[in-house]
């Protein structure tokens, strides 16, 4: 272990300066902080006391790490065997949390050249490489912010929101998504750091998405975030997290959980476009409680990476409650997409709906796995899922594992799945007007997606578009 | 010289592997001029339509295509149609989730240079004026390419996007079949307003019907794989009447 970086000697003068400093980019880029590579006590122990946690998060995590140990990985889904954890940092301080790159020169050429075609600026494709700031959002985020403080909205990042809403965290956090839940979920639990801590007070309704990037320090875009979401009774928000250009981690593993609480009659809508670089593990557990009368709408985009294992759900738990998921996923050559969804009928008169859309290229492969459990009792509930895989050539592959679980009679389910070749026809026909065949491809392909896509806000379903045609490149011949 | 006109010379054709399925086709259509293409079933008429727009399947064995004098041959299908050409399908293929708007727009602006994209408001005023040219309503440039269209409403499209396309040259490839005969006027409206000096169209047809709305100034008539005798537009009733036999048998006869 000989290249394995020592912790900065002034590691511990430093414990605390993170969130005064946490809009401060200049001053805190000369600090650092890396833990060892490797998941032990130690390093927990480590990672608590710097963020200057109170016990019961440091109990918490050691509780996870016992539990994760205990699990071992799960022995289904795709190959994970190229995920080593002694290989892996698991706590990197904020401005390093992207990886260890943090020379601009240091981001391969491939992330830097997509950078450029999505057209970002350089000062933002830097954020997004972890090597600097985002000035221009903070300036957004700030005027936003005070509007949201006149209305008792809390948005801040989760490490933040420990410290200056500890009951109210306590008392929500891992209630949906416990570390007993997967292993995957107890080795966040064990080493979480960053994330957002949103809570709508009752009854207020937020107009504005509200988006992880006017957070944007690099801990909300690293590797272990953990999520948290309260709507108070008859609240309604939508949370964005848009990170459309490749997120570029040089650590290989990113397990992110994401908890939201939609109680009475709230309405909650979470919204992600991720796109990992190539090398990425992505592990990801997302999970709502939706209780009477509620609606919670999972939209999930996943490209990049090269395994993804990510099923939004929906515990729905009171009467009348609603869960809608809807996933995109685009698996490349060399990538494995394993996506779709979980719905919980656990209260009469639910209902819910997952569409699930999946495109694969190359040697890529695209799973859609999804649960529908009907819970005796749970009467009248009603489901409908529709799985769509659509495939760009002869190599790329597909598979579907729908299941249904059902005990109680009066259920609803509806279950639909297609699977699609590109179509030569189509593509002749596209061509036969004048567009290109690699624009026709994309254009098939953008109206594939359209039923989910047409759900973003406008200007994500734009970047969505843009990011599919680069990653549809080279599909023709 | 005269190079406006679309040419097919000796042009030979086959499904990839197959035995050629056209034998030598010689056809001229001048611009401004629209030429009927009459024959049975089988003699060839849907695979020269699709061997013109260069469909993959086809393979060509010899003879050429020229547009206004240039080759074609070498050219893949979107080139060819911003070469000038345009195929009419007979059976118009569904994209899903693309809007004839956006899909329209598309095609347009892959005919401009990248800085020279058309405007919004003349783009949706062209569209709008070729909707109202074939008696649709507006909402349709919103709905989804021929998606839950019926096969009328799938030929229209065909012509809707002819009119907003402006090519030189259009290949109707039996825009007639399957349509009432209201629609079938519609239709022949819309092609009849294409009509100009700088356009010519080859219409392909089993019958003599279509071409009481869309006269046509010569009529072609193809028979295994070739064309076999062409004349003026009364050659369409004659072949109505008396039927394809007779005209192989003229022929014949006259050869």
């Amino acid at each position: 272990m000989a290249d394995a970086p020592m912790p900065h000697p002034d590691a511990d003068k430093l414990t605390g300066m993170q969130h005064e400093k946490q809009y401060d980019f200049q001053l805190s880029e000369s600090y650092f902080y890396k833990s060892e590579k490797g998941l032990n006590k130690e390093v927990i122990e480590k990672i608590s006391a710097f963020k200057e946690e109170p016990q019961w998060m440091l109990d918490f995590r050691l509780r996870a790490l016992e539990i994760a140990e205990r699990k071992g990985p799960p022995k289904w889904g795709p190959d994970l065997s190229g995920l080593n954890f002694d290989d892996i940092y698991f706590y990197v301080r904020p401005q390093e949390q992207q990886g260890t790159t943090n020379s601009w020169e240091d981001i391969p050429e491939e992330v830097r050249e997509t950078y450029r075609r999505l057209g970002i600026p350089e000062a933002e494709q830097k954020v997004l490489a972890g090597v600097g700031a985002q000035y221009e959002s903070e300036m957004v985020y700030h005027s936003l912010k005070e509007e949201w403080e006149k209305q008792g909205v809390i948005f801040l990042d989760t490490d933040t929101g420990l410290k200056e809403h500890p009951e109210i965290f306590k008392e929500h956090f891992a209630t949906v998504v416990p570390p007993e839940d997967n292993y995957y979920a107890a080795v966040n639990s064990a080493v979480w750091s960053g994330g957002s801590f949103v809570y709508i007070p009752a009854g207020v309704e937020v107009d504005v998405p509200l988006q992880a990037y006017f957070l944007l320090n690099a801990q909300n875009i690293g590797q272990f975030e953990r999520t948290l979401i309260i709507a108070e009774p008859g609240a309604k928000m939508h949370y964005i997290e848009g990170c459309t250009a490749p997120t570029y981690n040089s650590d290989s593993f990113h397990s992110g959980v994401i908890e939201i609480i939609a109680k009475e009659r709230s309405d909650v809508r979470y919204s992600t476009i991720q796109n990992w670089s190539h090398n990425v593990y992505n592990l990801v557990t997302q999970r709502a409680i939706v209780h009477e009368q509620a609606s919670m709408g999972w939209l999930d985009g996943n490209l990049g990476s090269k395994v993804t294992m990510k099923y939004p759900s929906c515990y729905l738990v009171g009467n009348g409650a609603y869960g809608e998921i809807m996933s995109i996923a685009f698996a490349g050559d060399g990538q494995h997409q394993d996506a779709g969804g979980k719905v919980v009928h656990a209260a009469p008169n639910t209902s819910s709906s997952i569409v699930s859309k999946s495109i694969s290229k190359g040697e890529g492969c695209s799973s859609y796995r999804g649960l529908v459990q009907i819970h005796e009792g749970a009467t009248n509930a009603k489901s409908n899922v529709e799985c769509d895989a659509l495939l760009l050539d002869e190599t790329s592959k597909t598979n579907t594992y729908p299941y249904i679980e059902i005990n109680e009679k009066t259920a609803h389910i509806g279950h639909e799945a297609t699977v699609s070749k590109l179509n030569e026809e189509q593509i002749f026909y596209l061509q036969s007007r004048g567009i290109e065949e690699d624009e026709a491809m994309a254009l098939i392909v953008r109206g594939f997606l359209e039923p989910v896509a047409k759900e973003l806000p406008l200007e994500y379903a734009v970047e969505l578009n843009r990011l599919i045609e680069l990653e549809m490149e080279g599909s023709v011949g | 010289m005269s190079e406006n006109r679309l040419e097919i010379r000796n042009l030979h054709a086959r499904i990839a592997g197959g035995a050629d399925i056209l034998k030598g086709v010689d056809l001229i259509v001048p611009a401004g001029e629209v030429h009927a293409l009459m024959g049975q079933n089988g003699s060839g008429k849907s695979t020269l339509a699709k061997v013109m727009a260069g469909d993959p399947s086809y393979e060509i064995t010899d003879g050429d295509i020229l547009v206004d004098g240039e080759s074609v041959l070498e050219m893949e299908p979107d080139e060819r149609a911003r070469a000038g050409l345009y195929l009419a399908f007979q059976y118009p293929v569904e994209v899903p989730g693309v809007s004839i708007a956006n899909f329209l727009r598309l095609a347009i602006n892959a005919r401009r240079d990248e800085d020279d994209e058309i405007g919004v408001m003349e783009f949706y005023e062209k569209l709008q004026n070729a909707v109202k040219e074939l008696d649709w309503d507006d909402s349709i440039i919103e709905r989804n390419l021929h998606e839950g269209f019926s096969g009328g409403e799938k030929k229209r499209s065909e012509i809707l996007q002819l009119l907003v396309l402006e090519p030189k040259y259009a290949i109707l490839d039996e825009t007639d079949s399957g349509l009432d005969v209201d629609a079938l006027k519609t239709v022949s409206q819309g092609v009849n307003a294409a009509r100009g000096e700088n356009f010519g169209a080859l219409v392909i047809t089993h019958y003599q019907r279509l071409l009481n709305h869309i006269v046509p100034d010569k009529v072609h008539v193809m028979s295994e794989g070739r064309v076999i005798t062409t004349g003026e537009k009364e050659l369409a009733m004659e072949l109505d009447q008396k039927g394809y036999d007779w005209i192989k048998d003229t022929v014949a006869a006259g050869a």
